[in-house]
């Protein structure tokens, strides 16, 4: 059943044709920003809404930087794979790949200004809101380089000044988090938005909707993002919703299903999105997508699915290579130009990891620093509350 | 102790032996004097429980996040193919919802047998537990009751589970009268008194060392069996200090009782094994005896049950302390990522307070 959904909307290759017949010459690399319209891979299916056109403006210099940041990102996870292997990456550490073209998608389509927040699937989130590669490795590291000074790791990046709210722990608690963000952005009148992001597993979690309830009743700019891997942890969708339809779980709440494998098509409904949300308070989007590591580390995410799957997925699919077919039908690079742009990521990766296993430890003090404020005076104890002492910071 | 989660995340594809065969071998008479005994580790003698609990009692039910397929731990493996996906069977990620399903399964007589994946995800089920789980019978003038109600959760540190996969939540239902916390230290302790829990007429949370579900090992009666809660074990007797603990704690005490006594110091070591109801008078005998006490737990050392502890036994032995009780615990910080083994109450510090408790 889930296989049967998840390859239903086959690809016709049409689609990758170039729509725009004027466009013949061969642009220099990604800095060619000429206007280009490309079809999204299936059409949107709207609930409670008028779903968005399905022709995406974009541009080769756009095609090119979805491409090479999703490049980056792929070899990052796998990267970050090896690291938890070679167990210099401690605590639990949950993987995107496959799911790029969401984050990328979502980037192109809002400001910094708007807000993001998800869970603990966050490295992807972090680096397209502008983390770099040394703050990643260093903080799945425990490295006081790492964007939360080694203290958070895999399942804690943040980034405040990008508005990015992070890497939450518990399945589904973000939502309503990101809910008050919307709250702030409304009540303060900055013209912004949040994207609260969550799983089709979380989708399930009570919280969720008492978080879109208000959000509706207020009228909140919050756009609840389903990206929808498939399975929650363990189980397939269809095994813990009765509905996996997840654009319609909000009822009153209108819905959008995307080809989260489509970057364009992200782009699209998150602008659509925004728009609305700005004007009529909450929307959900679904993104339909894929992930192709296992839930976390200790899951080799082929217990309850067939490698077929995933093997069909990567071929039919996969969002790099969706983007990659697009370039090269519009001869906007060629392969090898694309060769080169992944090898130099892939050196980025490898330069960042070696900077990163450059990087300190945090001082042992740090234990004890924002526990609370400073200034609380609460104090910890060692073992016989006598020879170590010490006052929180 | 540890190369940890990797090791128990990794799921497994052999089957220990014996465990093909358990359903046959189990049988709910009572022992014989040499009931036959296997050695098995921690996960897999929880298995053995449940296989127990479900075959004894057809109105026993095993569900919870993933356990159709034997749960990340592979405690619930081949419950499922045995007794049916009617009675074991995965529920959607929602703490919540399980155990207050699980709640409304025991009000109508039945066994719920719930598992929350990891004890750090128990809070979105904290209200279901404490105010409607902890207080049916007494409200409803025990006309209702969800005493069939057993919800098993791994806590504890692995090693390497940073903030939220490594916590240890017990003293919050510590505070709450009505449900029962019980942790057991090994195998054999496991089964008997996960076997107790579920047939205890009063809601139980079961919470599982995690860190020792692949690395402790030990012979275990394969047949039925049940441990009493609310009964403390001696399990280490001696003249000095007593030392109370419970879960994978035990272990590191153990071996900080073993260098104490290199160096002339007799401990006693408790097993506190069921937290509420606790065992007063065993902890008391013991201290009357040797007129210390130190208390290790993994959890914060603010409000940990070690402070209940201290407090209850002040005050029956007061006159007969002859230094202020000790507790060796968690720091107070959440559970830290690369810091671990300093906020881990770890032997040397377990020995050391020992040593300053009795050169009070």
């Amino acid at each position: 059943m889930a296989l049967s959904h998840l390859f239903s909307s086959s690809r016709s290759s049409t689609l990758l044709k170039p729509l725009t017949t004027s466009y013949l010459l061969r642009r220099p690399i990604s800095t060619d920003s000429t206007p280009l319209t490309i079809e999204t891979s299936v059409p949107f299916t709207s609930h409670q809404c008028e779903a968005p056109s399905r022709a995406v403006d974009t541009s080769p210099k756009e095609l090119l930087t979805f491409f090479r940041d999703m490049a980056l990102m792929r070899r990052m996870e796998i990267a970050a794979d090896s690291l938890y292997k070679a167990k210099l990456v401690r605590g639990f550490c949950h993987l995107y790949d496959g799911q790029e073209a969401v984050a990328i998608g979502m980037e192109a389509a809002i400001t910094k200004k708007d807000a993001i927040i998800t869970a603990y699937r966050d490295h992807c989130a972090f680096l397209g809101r502008g983390g770099n590669l040394l703050q990643i490795f260093s903080e799945l590291m425990g490295r006081i380089d790492g964007c939360s000074r080694g203290k958070g790791g895999s399942m804690h990046f943040y980034k405040k000044d990008a508005n990015f709210y992070g890497g939450h722990g518990i399945v589904g608690a973000q939502v309503p988090l990101g809910c008050g963000l919307a709250f702030a952005q409304k009540y303060s009148k900055d013209e912004a938005v949040t994207f609260a992001l969550y799983g089709d597993g979380a989708a399930n979690q009570g919280q969720l909707f008492e978080a879109l309830n208000i959000s509706a009743l207020w009228d909140l700019p919050v756009i609840l993002v389903c990206e929808n891997n498939h399975y929650g942890m363990g189980t397939a969708e269809w095994r813990a919703a009765k509905s996996p339809a997840y654009y319609k779980r909000g009822d009153y709440v209108p819905g959008l299903k995307v080809d989260g494998m489509d970057a364009l098509a992200v782009k699209q409904a998150c602008k659509f999105a925004k728009e609305h949300a700005l004007k009529n308070g909450p929307i959900i989007l679904e993104m339909d997508t894929y992930r192709y590591h296992g839930h976390s580390m200790s899951d080799p995410g082929s217990t309850y699915r067939t490698r077929d799957e995933i093997t069909g997925v990567r071929q039919e699919r996969d969002p790099i290579e969706r983007i990659r077919k697009l370039i090269l039908s519009h001869d906007l690079a060629t392969e090898k130009e694309l060769k080169d742009i992944e090898k130099e990521m892939r050196k980025q990766v490898d330069d960042a990891i070696a900077q990163a296993k450059e990087s300190p430890m945090p001082d042992p003090s740090e234990l004890f620093t924002n526990v609370y404020v400073k200034g609380y005076g609460v104090e910890s104890y060692g073992a016989d509350r006598k020879e170590f002492r010490g006052v929180l910071p | 102790m540890g190369t940890g989660l990797t090791r128990f995340g990794r799921r497994m594809r052999w089957v220990p032996s014996g465990l093909t065969r358990l359903g046959k071998q189990f049988s709910t008479s009572v022992c014989d004097n040499n009931p036959p005994a296997k050695s098995f580790n921690l996960y897999t003698a929880i298995n053995q429980a449940l296989h127990i609990a479900l075959e004894t009692d057809p109105r026993a039910y095993v569900f919870g996040e993933d356990v159709g397929f034997g749960g990340v731990f592979r405690c619930t493996t081949g419950l499922a193919d045995r007794f049916g996906k009617t009675r074991v069977f995965n529920t959607p990620l929602c703490e919540q919802g399980i155990v207050g399903f699980a709640i409304g399964l025991a009000a109508m007589g039945n066994r719920a047998i719930a598992e929350i994946q990891f004890a750090d995800y128990i809070f979105p089920a904290f209200d279901q537990l404490v105010n409607e789980a902890a207080k049916f019978r007494y409200r409803s003038g025990n006309q209702f009751n969800c005493g069939g109600l057993t919800v098993r959760a791994p806590y504890g540190a692995v090693g390497h589970g940073a903030l939220y996969h490594s916590q240890s939540p017990e003293a919050f239902f510590c505070h709450v009268p009505g449900l029962k916390v019980v942790i057991p230290r090994s195998p054999r302790e496991a089964k008997g008194l996960l076997l107790s829990s579920i047939r205890d007429p009063n809601p139980v949370v079961f919470f599982e060392p995690k860190w020792l579900y692949r690395l402790s090992v030990e012979e275990v009666p394969e047949h039925d069996y049940m441990l009493p809660l609310s009964e403390a074990q001696v399990i280490r007797e001696g003249s000095d200090i007593t030392l109370v603990g419970w879960g994978a704690q035990l272990s590191i005490m153990e071996q900080a009782c073993i260098d104490a006594e290199k160096e002339g110091i007799s401990c006693e070591l408790i097993d506190l094994k069921t937290l509420i109801p606790w065992d007063k008078e065993t902890v008391e005998a013991s201290v009357r005896k040797t007129g210390r006490l130190l208390i290790s737990h993994e959890a914060p050392v603010t409000g940990g049950f070690g402070a209940e502890i201290a407090a209850s036994i002040v005050e029956r032995c007061f006159l007969r302390l002859e230094a202020p009780v000790a507790r060796v615990c968690g720091l107070d910080t959440p559970f830290p990522l690369v810091f671990e083994p300093l906020y881990m109450p770890t032997k040397n510090k377990v020995l050391d307070s020992i040593k300053s408790t009795v050169n009070y």
